[in-house]
């Protein structure tokens, strides 16, 4: 209980300062538009290509997106060293990187929200067919990238080349979630409804975010306290 | 002690590499569809396992680790770490070669192969990341959250990929197909025996690996009495 | 009879095998103020930071009133303030001091108190990027009293300060003190240091080399500690 109110005044307090300065929601969102408009330069995709492949094109976006948002999360702790006033207060580990990655969670959703209709415009595409499916897998993807993103953020907050290092690190980890959320979001485009053998995608990201939120969780408190 | 170990491991490992590549040169027969190539086999499947024991020994020091606080496991798993990726580019550019006489490709989006890649990206970003950190405590902590990290992921990542595409021979040693003979027992018995080898040679380098460890630690530490020195 | 204030029994720091900190042992009462000396690199600031369990200790162990430094009952009564100001330039004066007294549980009008105390209530919902620095200085002295803490580290206090905020700074610490609060702080400042201080300690390449009480030598004196129990003064 303590532990959920610590992280979410850390969510608010991160979440406050993002809105004020709003430095990665702007750099994030124009980075992610010209994404999706560079790829349909390089490819001119027909209608029947975008379905096939656009899962693919959103998280790669969304993956990028991610990075970025992810970068400044623990990085905004170091000016002024207010990593070490966070640390010797109260707030276990845990609660300090559970606030986090729900502020994470919550600009990257809300950037997802946006470049979804971008896309929708962009490739002339219904991608509302099948709405609570899609956001129910936004979410989860969504979910992964902070939570693993976050975690990373803590783990290069002191390093030289921070900013190459959490990618770098980040990206090959993230498979098993992007691939998953890539092949869902694909058949979630189409507006079919899913066949029962995607189910096992559905549980590869579920059991990736059960068992990377716990590590994180578990592991948080030893990585904040040097 | 440990040199000694080193070269007694050495006098074991080295006659039994000659022995082996003798023995799959000249003494076993060419397989009936592939002809001469599968003998990459003996040396892609062993490679393979003596790779997964490296990457399961760096989990299990870095486990240790975080759990004791030692530099000596930490040691340990980077060595082990290092010692794996040699191991698993063996295995990989063994099956790059078999892929392109078999399959007529360097590389194919296979599962296991992909995998293979994958493990190989996140154990050099663990390496990555271990450079990049001055401090040798902090390191070893870092690094061993890191290890713990890389071996979850890739535990989901084979799932993942395992449903994603397939197309890898399947298994064919007789302890994972339910005791099903697959292959002649003289080839089966070969694997084992390339794969002991292997696995000794792994084991020098992860004790040559450590010693070098030791060594910078130690020079790291004098260096800092130097500096606290002036 | 009750558990020291401070109790740290033979804390060992290391950096790989570089010993940054040896065997440091000693008990505070509650109530009293120590100063810590010491030169660049002794390990001042190391074993503050195990103090207010930031960092852990390699060896040995740290105990605040009998608890477990990172148990969350003993955080709470620990001040930090270090040589940074730890607050966010982004976020106005209000803001700042309202998030850090959520972790502690200090409600908002405590907030306001200290707004005032520390004369910044007339600017407190403006971001305190805009402040002078003085302004910084005694929101971050505001900051580390918020919660009431009965434990203080101060990490160089004297040294980015401000005259008015030093003297912000003494008055509340000389009342923390009357109200039975310990203090720690580590100082290159001797003069200031040794007005508050009741114990004073030199750390000397991570060695506590002497420990006792503030003695009317080293007032007069600030050389005095150094050429008597440092090695290489």
């Amino acid at each position: 209980m303590t532990t959920l109110r610590h992280a979410a005044a850390i969510a608010r307090k991160d979440l406050r300062s993002e809105f004020r300065t709003k430095e990665s929601i702007n750099s994030t969102l124009s980075f992610s538009v010209v994404i999706l408009l560079l790829f349909s330069f390089a490819f001119d995709p027909s209608p029947d290509m975008i379905v096939e492949f656009g899962g693919g094109l959103l998280w790669m976006v969304f993956a990028f997106a991610g990075a970025l948002i992810v970068n400044r999360s623990f990085a905004r702790e170091l000016p002024n060293d207010c990593i070490d006033v966070l640390v010797s207060s109260p707030a276990s580990g845990a609660s300090l990187f559970l606030g986090k990655a729900v502020a994470a969670f919550v600009l990257l959703f809300g950037i997802e929200c946006i470049c979804l209709p971008v896309f929708g415009i962009f490739y002339n595409i219904t991608w509302w067919r099948s709405l609570g499916g899609l956001m129910g897998v936004l979410a989860l993807g969504t979910w992964a990238l902070a939570c693993a993103g976050t975690f990373f953020s803590a783990l290069t907050m002191n390093l030289r080349l921070r900013e190459l290092m959490l990618p770098m690190l980040l990206y090959p980890m993230l498979i098993p979630a992007l691939l998953s959320a890539m092949m869902l979001t694909n058949t979630l485009l189409t507006g079919q409804p899913i066949p029962s053998d995607f189910t096992v995608w559905l549980r590869i990201l579920i059991g990736f975010n059960i068992m990377f939120t716990t590590l994180s969780l578990y592991l948080a408190e030893t990585i904040l306290v040097r | 002690m440990r040199t000694k170990l080193i070269l007694a491991l050495g006098a074991v490992a080295g006659p039994l590499l000659l022995r082996n590549l003798y023995v799959i040169m000249f003494g076993v027969p060419d397989e009936m569809e592939q002809g001469p190539i599968y003998r990459i086999f003996y040396y892609h499947l062993p490679a393979f396992l003596t790779a997964a024991a490296c990457y399961f020994g760096a989990l299990v020091a870095s486990v240790l680790y975080l759990a004791k606080k030692d530099q000596k496991y930490d040691a340990f798993a980077v060595s082990a770490t290092e010692t794996g990726l040699a191991f698993a580019a063996v295995n990989l550019i063994t099956g790059m070669i078999w892929g392109r006489i078999i399959w007529g490709i360097w590389w194919a989006w296979d599962p296991r192969l992909t995998w293979a890649l994958i493990c190989w990206l996140v154990y050099f970003g663990y390496l990555m990341l271990r450079t990049a950190i001055d401090d040798p405590t902090e390191r070893a902590k870092n690094s061993a959250v890191l290890s713990v990290f890389a071996s979850a992921s890739v535990a989901v990542t084979w799932k993942a990929i395992e449903w994603w595409r397939t197309q890898h021979p399947g298994p064919v040693l007789s302890i994972r197909t339910g005791g099903v003979q697959k292959i002649d027992p003289m080839m089966e018995n070969m694997i084992y025996m390339n794969t002991l080898a292997l696995l000794l040679l792994a084991a020098i380098f992860v004790l040559v690996r450590l010693r070098q460890e030791e060594v910078q630690r130690e020079i790291d530490g004098l260096r800092r009495y130097a500096h606290a020195m002036n | 009879m009750s558990a020291p204030a401070v109790a740290a029994a033979g804390v060992w720091k290391y950096f790989g095998d570089y010993p940054a900190l040896c065997d440091v042992r000693f008990d505070l009462d509650a109530g009293e103020c120590l100063a810590l000396l010491g030169r660049n690199g002794a390990g001042k600031t190391t074993l503050l930071r195990i103090l207010g369990g930031l960092s852990g200790a390699s060896k040995g162990e740290v105990r605040i009133d009998g608890g477990e430094v990172r148990a969350s009952g003993t955080r709470a009564r620990i001040g930090w303030l270090g040589h940074s100001i730890g607050l966010y330039d982004e976020l106005t004066a209000r803001e700042n001091l309202r998030t850090f007294g959520a972790l502690y549980g200090v409600p908002p009008a405590t907030v306001t108190d200290w707004l005032e105390r520390v004369s910044l209530a007339h600017v407190a919902d403006s971001p305190v990027r805009e402040y002078s620095r003085g302004m910084r200085q005694r929101l971050a002295v505001a900051r580390a009293f918020l919660h009431g803490p009965r434990l203080l580290l101060l990490d160089e206090p004297f040294t980015s300060l401000d005259d008015k905020a030093i003297a912000l700074l003494q008055s509340l610490l000389a009342a923390a003190r009357t109200e039975g609060a310990t203090i720690i702080l580590s100082t290159h400042q001797l003069r200031e240091a040794m007005e508050l201080a009741s114990k004073v300690a030199l750390l000397d390449r991570g060695k506590l080399v002497h420990f006792g009480e503030r003695t009317s030598e080293m007032v007069g004196d600030p050389g005095y500690l150094y050429r008597t129990y440092g090695s290489a003064a």
